[in-house]
């Protein structure tokens, strides 16, 4: 598995520029509460107009698989940290990479039926 | 006589004998110091009029061999290095060294905090050059400005005391993590312009227990007896490695010696 003989630099590159693409990603979506009040632009039909935006959809989607990215790695490093075995090691990054796949997987899954794409 | 002249400090022990299933405990001697005492003049105090059994490792008594090493009052410090007028404490606790496996009393077993630095492989290679030489005259040196060493000299003053390895954090959950010392290290000889073997030792502390778990909490830099900066050694690896920054080493040029 590729992604399991990535080297801890490679892997670090890619939780750090996740990590700082995430904070842009969040920034904008913040953003988009404040340009009107808070209370109305989390009401239902601005929500359901947000998701037929599609600059807004690859935002959410943007942000999911970033911050899922950066968060499922740092879960990871905080695992193996832990306990220092290989097996340890390898089942983590496995579960790891399965979770993450998963949240990814299902979030899209909730962006896509409410875009109605 | 002063009453500084007549001061003495309680200084509690940590004892315990692992090969003997000794429980851990501490013994409290009373010290006469001096405002020049060290807390190993105070140690010497102790096994030379007290308990002639308490195990302590020393040698050189002026920071330079890094053998003494202990948490004095909750710090990994020298206990040479360290004067008991400068705690500021009537009590003076001494502890063997964290992160390390104890072996008696004071003294603990460096073997896995050696290993990690000889994995370093803290020496000049480069590959125009022979180890393997019989004629004298076969013997090169290298030519280096002022420039070249202020790149890595800090680094090179690392004694191998082990108090940044005992304050690392990393290392307290983590024994397979090389540790501040043999990460500086590691640095010491990528910043050295005679040494061209950047992808060897780059292939060994690029790994999952390498370089990338220290969180920079600094404090190997902090407890440093001889001005080292271990973090920022550590940092500035890491940045060469992810190509943020370049150390634009120029390889030393060979220059052969004149044949006598």
């Amino acid at each position: 598995m590729a992604l399991l003989r990535l080297r801890e630099s490679q892997i670090t590159k890619i939780h750090y520029l996740t990590g700082i693409l995430s904070l842009f990603a969040v920034a904008i979506h913040i953003i988009f509460r404040l340009i009107m009040p808070f209370g109305q632009s989390l009401s239902y039909e601005n929500v359901v107009a947000n998701y037929q935006n599609i600059f807004y959809v690859i935002l959410l989607e943007s942000i999911l698989v970033l911050i899922s990215i950066h968060g499922f790695n740092g879960l990871r490093i905080i695992l193996i940290e832990l306990k220092q075995s290989h097996r340890w090691e390898s089942t983590i990054t496995i579960l790891v990479l399965i979770a993450m796949v998963g949240v990814i997987a299902y979030g899209t899954r909730t962006i896509v039926i409410a875009s109605g794409l | 006589m002063s009453n500084e002249d007549n001061k003495k400090v309680i200084l509690k022990v940590y004892r315990t004998n692992y090969n003997k299933d000794d429980s851990p405990h501490y013994d409290k001697f009373e010290v006469p110091v001096k405002r020049w005492t060290t807390v190993l003049d105070a140690l010497l105090h102790v096994k030379s009029y007290s308990d002639s059994s308490v195990g302590i490792r020393y040698s050189c008594r002026m920071a330079s061999c890094g053998s003494c090493g202990m948490k004095i009052n909750g710090r990994p410090s020298l206990a040479c290095y360290t004067k008991i007028s400068e705690l500021k404490d009537d009590v003076v606790v001494c502890e063997p060294l964290p992160n390390f496996p104890r072996i008696r009393d004071l003294v603990s077993d460096f073997s896995q905090f050696f290993s990690h630095h000889k994995n370093m492989k803290p020496f000049i290679q480069n590959d125009k050059v022979s180890l393997d030489i019989d004629d004298k005259h076969d013997l090169v040196e290298f030519e280096q400005t002022h420039e070249d060493v202020d790149k890595y000299l800090q680094f090179s003053y690392c004694i191998r005391c082990g108090l940044c390895y005992s304050a690392c954090p990393t290392v307290a959950t983590d024994p397979k993590f090389p540790g501040p010392q043999a990460l500086s290290q590691a640095y010491r000889y990528e910043a050295d312009s005679r040494d061209d073997s950047k992808k060897t030792r780059f292939n060994i502390i690029d790994e999952r227990h390498g370089i990338w778990r220290c969180h920079f909490a600094g404090s190997c830099s902090v407890v440093c007896p001889k001005g080292v900066d271990p973090a920022l050694g550590i940092q500035l690896l890491k940045g060469h490695m992810l190509g943020l920054s370049k150390n634009n080493k120029k390889l030393s040029n060979l220059r052969t010696k004149n044949k006598e």
